[in-house]
């Protein structure tokens, strides 16, 4: 399987804290992958870092089929290259309906001009009810999305991450808060997902990453600690020791 | 015609009807037109309130739509109100010019015009030499491309340097401060080519058209106000209906999640900056040939912290409740300090309202926001909540095969 992103020999320092430590990971073009590490492991900074959010001190951030360096490019040119990214708390335009979320959100020219003038094609408004019924949302279209619960508002989330066409979903916690019949259905909307493409999951609950079924990799103090199928990464003894024998 | 846009945004047609409506009967009370009910001095203070009401306009896209708290808007207005002006004060003090050097006994050359002109304008700052600035002076058409792309130019070089660094928040609204203070205190030289505190003059005759009495110069003005604040209103509309409107409240909501949608938050923030700077130069090159006069108090800091009271006061997020502040803020204002506002005696000290409307209107400014942030606009959802009840899409009736919202609504 060809490589989507490869991170290596990354770090970055905030205020003489090496938030991540000569960190290096790679990941195909349509795989998933679970993150998970104790609090402070990095987990956050690794996305901000792959998104443009934070830029580290040194290292190579490559880019698909033709190696483009992701560093020195802005978040949005990033969100443009394909890397979608699912914040922990969920973040959606709570003063706009939920079709308008999910406009903004469909992967079409992004320029201030493009935008101005941009009529929904058919196209555009039928992608927008298949994504509604995969998250559930078909009949909260009109509703404003700061009226929808904690659990659809990670939906919308997910569908608006969903209808950007990222080649690379990064999703951040995205079971915090949901009822055991959302995660299921979660669970599911991934793990279709990474049939197409790649999606790294940063994820403390367990019993959800045995869920997604996939490699792990176990990061710690800015680094990777372990990395391969859960059963084997717990039963690694240096994982035991900073993360799951506490 | 129920797809198009004026029936998709039933506020909009409301309000351009409201704006034809006050504009007829305006110019049936007028000298000019109609009844004289209606002095040319109060004709021209309600087409100088249009004109703000465009400015506001503009400032509730800023900030109500894009949550850029821009304090330095009137800065464009007033550089629009220059750019017009230069072209008035030359033609007309040209035509005064020509028609004094009438009677020389030799014709006079062109060159002895030009510097006669400048010796006119020029005189009252001690200079006679026309300025570079004043290169295109004589031509109207090149003045009034002026009037758009002076403040497109100064809002687009500023935005562009402040966006590019994510300056945001108290930080943008104290450089747009830092900005407008730095162009008035430039004007105020004397050898700023603008006739420093002096100003322009004389802008309320047009040259070519001395024999149209003020009466009629008035109600004109009236006229092209209400045409330019409904023209731009309707543009407005138009940008905050559709997805544009939709990524710039979502910039104003969380910056961070349009950047990672993939939109350049900085090119929307400068593309907006740009496009209200060339609205509120149109609105002050309309505003100052009724005010007369234009001088480089115009722009200091102060005006432009008004137009935010106004927006504020009217409804931020909403075109209308901009128009609405700006005119019912501005009247009020201009009634309580022109001395029409009864002094109230209270034996032992006499309210004065010319010295103490400051403190009501800052009180207000305070009250509106803590207790009343959707500001006078919020009045009119009191009317169309009655009509059209807000409910959030829960059921109408008690049974749960009552109809639902939308469908009520149909």
């Amino acid at each position: 399987m060809s490589t989507l992103l490869e991170v290596s020999g990354v770090s970055v320092t905030f205020d003489g804290f090496r938030a991540i430590n000569n960190l290096s990971f790679r990941i195909g073009t349509a795989e998933m992958r679970a993150i998970i590490g104790p609090n402070g492991a990095g987990k956050t900074t690794f996305m901000d870092i792959v998104t443009g959010k934070t830029k580290p001190d040194e290292g190579r951030i490559l880019w698909g089929e033709k190696s483009l360096s992701l560093r020195g490019m802005s978040e949005a040119r990033i969100a443009r290259e394909g890397v979608g990214r699912k914040f922990q708390k969920p973040t959606v335009f709570e003063d706009q309906t939920v079709h308008e979320n999910l406009v903004m959100a469909l992967r079409n020219k992004r320029g201030p001009f493009a935008v101005l003038f941009y009529k929904p094609t058919a196209k555009d408004l039928a992608r927008v009810e298949v994504l509604a019924a995969e998250i559930g949302l078909e009949d909260a279209l009109w509703r404003k999305s700061g009226e929808l619960s904690h659990g659809q508002k990670q939906w919308l989330e997910i569908g608006m991450l969903l209808a950007q066409e990222p080649r690379l979903l990064l999703v951040d916690e995205p079971a915090a808060g949901m009822t055991p019949a959302e995660r299921e259905h979660t669970t599911n909307i991934l793990v279709e997902a990474a049939k197409t493409r790649a999606v790294v999951v940063v994820e403390h609950d367990m019993e959800f990453v045995r869920r997604l079924n996939c490699k792990v990799t176990v990061l710690h103090e800015g680094a990777v600690l372990a990395e391969g199928r859960l059963d084997h990464v717990t039963a690694n003894q240096d994982v035991i020791d900073v993360y799951l024998g506490r | 015609m129920k797809n198009s846009f004026l029936m998709r945004n039933p506020s909009t047609l409301i309000f351009l009807t409201a704006l034809a409506a006050f504009t007829i009967v305006v110019t049936l009370l007028s000298e000019a037109f109609g009844l004289g009910l209606i002095s040319t001095s109060f004709v021209k203070t309600l087409g100088k309130t249009l004109c703000l009401g465009l400015v506001a306009v503009a400032m509730d896209l800023v900030w109500g739509y894009a949550g850029i708290l821009s304090l330095g808007h009137f800065a464009f207005f007033g550089l629009g109100g220059y750019m017009i002006g230069m072209w008035l004060m030359y033609e007309r003090t040209r035509d005064i010019v020509i028609s004094s050097m009438a009677d020389a006994p030799i014709p006079p050359t062109t060159d002895e015009i030009t510097d006669a002109i400048g010796h006119q304008i020029f005189g009252v700052v001690g200079s006679s030499e026309f300025p570079l600035i004043w290169a295109f002076a004589d031509s109207l058409t090149l003045q009034l491309v002026l009037v758009v792309v002076v403040p497109g130019a100064l809002a687009f070089v500023f935005g562009w340097l402040a966006f590019r660094s994510r300056v945001a928040g108290v930080y943008l609204s104290i450089l747009t401060q830092a900005m407008t203070l730095a162009l008035s205190f430039y004007l105020f030289q004397n050898d700023s080519g603008l006739r420093g505190n002096n100003g322009l003059s004389g802008l309320q005759n047009l040259p070519g058209l001395e024999a149209v009495p003020q009466e009629v110069v008035s109600i004109w003005f009236l006229w092209a106000s209400a045409l330019a604040l409904g023209l731009g209103y309707l543009l407005a509309a138009w940008i905050v209906s559709g997805k544009f409107g939709s990524v710039i409240r979502g910039i104003r909501d969380d910056e961070a999640r349009v950047r990672f949608l993939g939109y350049s938050v900085e090119g929307y923030k400068l593309a907006l900056f740009t496009l209200t700077a060339c609205i509120a130069g149109i609105a002050g090159a309309l505003y100052y040939p009724q005010a007369g006069i234009i001088n480089p108090a115009e722009i200091a800091p102060i005006a432009s912290i008004y137009l935010a009271v106004w927006v504020a006061i009217g409804g931020r997020g909403r075109l209308y409740g901009a128009v609405v502040g700006a005119g019912f803020v501005s009247l009020v204002s201009s009634w309580f300090t022109g001395g029409q506002a009864p002094d109230i005696p209270l034996g032992f000290y006499t309210i004065k309202w010319v010295d103490w409307w400051l403190i009501v209107l800052g009180l207000s400014f305070v009250l509106v926001t803590l207790f009343a942030p959707k500001g006078i606009a919020g009045l009119f959802d009191l009317v169309s909540d009655r009509k059209w009840p807000n409910r959030h899409g829960a059921d109408l009736g008690p049974d749960a095969g009552a109809l639902r919202e939308r469908e009520a609504s149909e």
